[in-house]
């Protein structure tokens, strides 16, 4: 019924407007085209200056609105080099946002027909085509300039002392693993994944597996002031690890693996008072679609000070461990130098359990 | 002036099929209605043809973005009226995440290419090409002909798309695979993806027929007189984009027919190493950053074959209605050009997160920003147009100016997302999406809404209603700053694109108030719309009568045809050309314009 209604209501203000505007082009005819269209024209000169300021006007209070709404400062320092990088192109495109507009609009007015005026034939001007082309050929330089030093900062290879993490995605969340005691990952294969006891693939031959982590509830964790690198798979589809606090973002893709590196400045406790928000939590969103639960993919960053990471880490089971309770490795390694090693991590998972 | 009174002769006089075997020079016929109206093969009638599709498409199009406005804007409530139009998609008057994406996708889909390529070139490189140029019809009808037609079959497979049972393509317009190549990674990616390919393909097809045809007449089909720079910088700029589209178009051809082979032909050329619905797939050695390459080689250039329209009658209404010529016609000419080069050039400004090399992305980079030279050029040109000049405010000049309003706000943004180190927290945000739809989405269709208020005399021998203008013009231009500005915020912030609720989120759930006011907004500015296309069919049958062959007081040449021009457009001889289209000025006789068709006068000089 109340769609019925407002179907109704809409037809009858469209049938409204259609016999108003109708009668006017009635009325035009009767009153004389050329009297109508100057006043028309009048009205529409100043309907637009009207428009020009409540558009700044509207600039204004959308910038209040949105004050305090928007990121906290970069948690990284990649990211103090984006943010100011965005305040300087932001004031670059504004001064040109502001005068462009603010030109159109005032010639608009300004150069309105009327009786007496006649246009001014001015067809070329060489001087001023060069001008307005030097100009942003030189801003577009400094701009360009400015972004390939960030662009290489940020895309650098990482530090020798970085944390390696790996962050694979799958529809619809994240599985972050980390290299466990000997700090290396361990080699995986797709045709080893299997959703109950490997959701990764790991090849279990490899013995550098055996420590390795992984947090399924896609954690993860890092420690301030300390680079980490992170090695960035898919599954399945196309993902992207989304980073927005950190100013940074990079897609994961099947049968290639992509990298990312930054050093965390402010922990996840420090940013909760900065921010004033107790719920505060940096957030890995996926940025490329993936399907039905895209918009569900969230994994988080928790950023925390050296000792806060090891109590963290010492409190994760291995995830052979966790899927082989009690049981001796499957496979014995080839590699006889690799074999008490592996000895040693399993058995220290059984006491862990 | 009705078809029989127009006697057709010359060179390039265009023959319907079943008429050039009774054709004797002089002698006149009527044509059946199947051949005038439906296969036709007239340039005119394809032209309205392309429009009268695009507006319905644009409405579908449009429709659809109002349905997931409503689930963004208020992802709590239900809309039973949209389960009258969705059915099981929408159960209980809510949208399912899978038909979300789906809407998403055939959005984007049904408005860059269905609306904004064949509508609006398909239209007026139609329209205005022969007319323009002075010939007497296409180079070649029948090509232009099917052109519509391969259109009609893809915009028919693509709707058909809409009903299938796993529902149509929703993997975005981009469609990257593997997400659209695996039957398992979404329901969509199904029966729908294969009738998006189908569709895109046979789109190709429609495209490159007719750019061809807009290609060759302009090169070979001017009148006498009428030289490259006498041309109307609408041709210039429908010249580009056709060139645009024949050299890109292929491109995608190759990538859609890539994909169709690795979802039904076990080829691997976008899939690698992919586990999923509970299994390994055999493929490896495929890259999947490859189909990207391949669609944004189409996919930039296509964005300019958006534009350039755009551009080219803003160019032409500016001038028309400031009663001054355009400013820097070579300037504009020029920057067309390079804007085409740099086209093809910067494609994988798209891609920068791919994991593409630093090295390669930098060098994307520099090729990306230097295209705001050209476009800066543009607008400083289109402003000093209306500098000193003597403004009517017609609502094809508003369209005009807010079209130069839109070009500059969207393409300002552009330096941000062009450049990688801010496109690398910007990219896939909300910024994304507000630059894109003011640029291309917008500015476009104004530049088209420009075109339609200036030419419908042309088209249908009656004027639009100028108060319904002057509404549509008002609520649009106001309406879309408020759905897309704010937006921008969003994206500063992070907030990705493409979600379907953000309610779980930390950083972005406190943006619900906003994209409330959004979609309230995006739904005025629909209806609005709808109240041009009222205008637009109602003016068809009952607008006020054209008395005089020149409304508008315009130098080029679609103006000297008749009011209802006949098949061949002009009667007798094709007007000869003598100067260029922007003479704007005295004529000695009281006129502030001379036609291009008007010979130089003693001691004047050619422009």
């Amino acid at each position: 019924m109340s769609v019925f209604i407002i179907t109704t209501l809409i037809v009858l203000v469209f049938i409204i407007i259609y016999q108003i505007s109708k009668a006017s082009e009635y009325a035009t005819v009767l009153r004389g085209q050329e009297k109508v269209n100057a006043q028309a024209n009048r009205a529409i000169a100043w309907l637009l200056v009207i428009m020009f300021l409540l558009g700044m006007w509207g600039i204004w209070e959308c910038n209040q609105l949105f004050q305090g709404r928007l990121l906290p400062k970069a948690a990284c320092k990649t990211g103090e080099n984006y943010d100011s990088m965005f305040s300087v192109t932001t004031i670059v495109t504004g001064i040109v946002f502001f005068l462009t507009q603010a030109v159109l609009f005032w010639f608009c007015f300004r150069f309105q027909s009327t009786e007496k005026r006649t246009s001014f034939f001015f067809a070329h001007n060489n001087k001023l085509e060069i001008i307005w082309t030097t100009i942003p050929a030189i801003a577009m330089a400094i701009l360009v300039a400015i972004g390939l030093r960030n662009w290489y900062d940020v895309t650098s290879p990482a530090p020798a002392n970085a944390t390696v993490v790996e962050v694979v995605g799958k529809q619809f969340n994240w599985l972050v693993r980390y290299p466990g005691k000997d700090n290396e990952l361990g080699k995986r294969d797709f045709r080893k994944i299997n959703d109950a006891n490997n959701v990764l693939g790991l090849d279990w031959s490899d013995p550098h597996n055996l420590d390795d982590i992984i947090s399924q509830n896609g954690e993860l964790h890092v420690v301030v002031n300390k680079p980490v690198k992170l090695l960035i798979g898919s599954r399945d589809v196309i993902h992207d690890v989304g980073l927005a606090h950190f100013r940074l973002k990079m897609d994961a893709v099947p049968g290639i693996t992509t990298t990312l590196w930054f050093t965390p400045t402010i922990t996840t406790a420090e940013m909760k008072e900065i921010t004033h928000n107790p719920d505060f939590v940096y957030e890995i969103s996926c940025d490329q679609l993936c399907g039905k639960g895209h918009y569900s993919m969230r994994g988080t960053v928790i950023v925390e000070t050296q000792a806060e990471y090891d109590k963290w880490m010492a409190s994760q089971v291995t995830y052979y461990a966790g899927n082989n309770p009690a049981a001796a490795p499957a496979a014995a390694p080839a590699d006889g130098t690799a074999k008490p090693e592996v000895k040693v991590d399993s058995t220290k998972a059984v006491t862990m359990k | 002036m009705n078809n029989e009174e127009i006697i057709i002769e010359g060179p390039n006089v265009a023959h319907g099929a079943e008429s050039a075997t009774d054709h004797h020079g002089h002698e006149h016929h009527e044509q059946h209605f199947v051949w005038k109206y439906i296969f036709s093969q007239d340039h005119k009638i394809i032209s309205k043809q392309f429009l009268i599709t695009g507006i319905i498409w644009a409405i579908i199009g449009a429709l659809f973005s109002v349905f997931f406005r409503l689930q963004l804007g208020f992802p709590d409530s239900t809309f039973p009226i949209m389960e009258k139009f969705l059915g099981e998609w929408a159960k209980g008057g809510k949208l399912s995440p899978e038909f979300y994406y789906a809407l998403v996708t055939m959005h984007g889909t049904i408005l860059v290419f269905f609306v904004l390529t064949a509508g609006l070139s398909g239209t007026f490189a139609n329209l205005l090409i022969p007319f323009q140029v002075g010939a007497r019809d296409m180079a070649s009808p029948f090509m232009n002909m099917l052109s519509y037609w391969f259109f009609f079959a893809a915009s028919i497979l693509m709707f058909t798309s809409l009903f299938v049972e796993t529902g149509p393509a929703s993997g975005g317009w981009t469609t990257y695979p593997p997400l659209s190549a695996l039957k398992e990674a979404s329901l969509g990616s199904g029966v729908g993806m294969d009738l998006w390919l189908l569709g895109m393909a046979l789109f190709v097809v429609s495209s490159l027929l007719g750019g061809l045809n807009y290609i060759t007449t302009v090169l070979n089909m001017r009148t006498k007189g009428m030289t490259m720079t006498r041309l109307p910088l609408t041709i210039w700029a429908l010249f580009f984009t056709a060139v645009l589209g024949v050299l890109s178009f292929p491109v995608l051809f190759s990538g859609v027919v890539l994909l169709i082979f690795d979802r039904n032909f076990g080829t691997s050329f976008y899939l690698s190493e992919i586990f999923i619905g509970g299994k390994a797939l055999p493929h490896i050695g495929g890259s999947a950053i490859l189909y990207q390459h391949l669609f944004w080689f189409l996919g930039h250039p296509e964005v300019y074959i958006i534009m350039l329209p755009g551009m080219g009658m803003a160019s032409e209404v500016l001038s028309t209605h400031s009663r001054k010529p355009i400013f820097g016609y070579f300037a504009m000419i020029i920057s067309l050009v390079g804007i085409t080069l740099l086209a093809f050039l910067v494609w994988a400004h798209h891609m920068f997160v791919t994991g593409m090399s630093p090295f390669l992305g930098s060098i994307f980079v520099l090729l990306t920003l230097l295209i705001a030279v050209p476009s800066a050029v543009k607008v400083f040109n289109w402003i000093t147009t209306i500098w000193r000049g003597n403004i009517r405010f017609t609502p094809a000049m508003l369209f005009a100016l807010g079209f130069v309003s839109m070009f500059i706000s969207g393409g300002l943004t552009g330096i941000f997302l062009g450049n990688s180190a801010l496109d690398i927290h910007l990219h896939d945000t909300y910024f994304v999406v507000a630059h894109f739809h003011i640029v291309m989405g917008v500015s476009a269709f104004f530049g088209m809404f420009a075109g339609v208020y200036h030419w419908f005399p042309k088209m249908f021998g009656r004027f639009m209603n100028n108060t319904m203008g002057y509404i549509h013009f008002f609520i649009t231009f106001i309406g879309a700053y408020l759905i897309f500005w704010p937006m921008h915020y969003e994206g500063i912030a992070g907030m990705p694109r493409r979600y379907y609720d953000y309610s779980a989120w930390e950083s972005f759930k406190h943006f619900q108030g906003i994209n409330s006011f959004i979609s309230i907004m995006a739904i005025i500015v629909f209806f609005t719309q709808l109240l041009f296309v009222m205008n637009f069919i109602v003016s068809i049958f009952r607008g006020r009568k054209l008395t005089t062959l020149n409304p508008w007081g315009s130098t080029t040449l679609e103006w000297t045809t008749p009011i209802n021009p006949g098949h061949g457009n002009w009667i007798g001889e094709i007007p000869e050309v003598h100067r260029w289209p922007y003479d704007y000025k005295d004529d000695g006789h009281g006129n502030d314009f001379i036609p291009q068709t008007t010979p130089l006068r003693p001691g004047e000089e050619a422009h």
